[in-house]
């Protein structure tokens, strides 16, 4: 018998908890999607637990879709870091403050 | 005490999937180098792997492999040697006063919030009864199978507007990090001052 969802389910909270903070703390906005990395891997690990529970084949179908779309988030995501760094030659976030009211 | 209740290697397998995702991901957000970052990064994802194994997501497993420690981290990797930004971050530097602690009271409650609503709802979305009565996942070639038939049947449109999003995420990126012709000759000088 498999361990019980619920160590599953604590561990992505847990998981979820760290990418939020350090999205929440550090500047570096390449460091800043690594944590959104987290967070998104964090809701596919939730998935899956789900799909054993509940013996759906649908989450884990969904996962494959998140992988997707966060493949080519970070693809357009890193092409605007460079494009920023090109004119700025920095990755921080606080410098880019030219549409503050 | 765990270990008889549900199996010495199941057990086992848990605690090491955990231990690699937390170290990983604390490392990703405490480590001042990018490069560091990144590798505590894959370190996670493998964690994450071992974990979508050990609950019969074969298929989601490898690609978890291939495409996120494969594809999406090199392509941090490239970008950051690429910028040359492999020096430390100043992380001290706190512009907003309190940021860091209000930011860990927000994430400390949701996180609470999150295990105690699931708690308090038995650990699934609704109960057991209402699952599809369908069989169990399965592992292993038939899980390739399973996941192969319900992405093409039951999700066939949200798999093909996939398709769409990466020719149009390419395409996007391709233009971002073009360079314009007409401004090429007024940043030569800045590109000079760039390691890449």
């Amino acid at each position: 018998m498999n361990v019980p969802a619920a160590w599953y389910l604590i561990l992505a909270a847990l998981l979820f908890g760290i990418g939020a903070f350090g999205l929440l703390t550090r500047r570096s906005a390449l460091i800043m999607f690594m944590c959104i990395e987290l967070m998104l891997n964090a809701v596919n690990l939730t998935f899956v637990t789900f799909s054993r529970t509940l013996s759906d084949i649908g989450g884990q179908a969904t996962v494959f879709f998140v992988m997707v779309v966060a493949a080519s988030e970070v693809t357009v995501g890193l092409g605007i870091v460079v494009a920023v760094f090109r004119r700025r030659s920095s990755t921080s976030v606080d410098e880019l403050s030219e549409l503050k009211g | 005490m765990f270990a008889t209740a549900y199996g010495l290697a199941n057990v086992l397998v848990f605690v090491t999937a955990a231990l690699l995702i937390l170290v990983g991901a604390i490392g990703v957000i405490a480590l001042k180098n990018p490069v560091h970052s990144a590798l505590s990064l894959i370190m996670t994802l493998f964690g994450v792997a071992v974990a979508f194994v050990a609950q019969s997501a074969d298929f989601l497993a490898a690609v978890q492999i291939i495409v996120y420690a494969g594809a999406i981290v090199v392509l941090f990797l490239f970008v950051i040697m690429f910028l040359g930004v492999d020096r430390r971050e100043h992380v001290h530097v706190e512009p907003l006063v309190g940021q860091r602690a209000f930011a860990a009271i927000g994430v400390v409650i949701t996180v609470a919030g999150l295990i105690f609503l699931m708690a308090r709802s038995h650990w699934v979305t609704g109960a057991l009864s209402l699952s599809t009565n369908g069989t169990p996942v399965a592992t292993g070639q038939a899980n390739v199978k399973q996941l192969g038939t319900a992405v093409f049947t039951t999700y066939l449109f949200a798999f093909e507007a996939t398709a769409a999003l990466l020719v149009i995420a390419v395409v996007g990126a391709v233009l971002l990090a073009r360079r314009e012709r007409s401004l090429q000759a007024d940043e030569v000088d800045v590109d000079e001052g760039v390691p890449s």
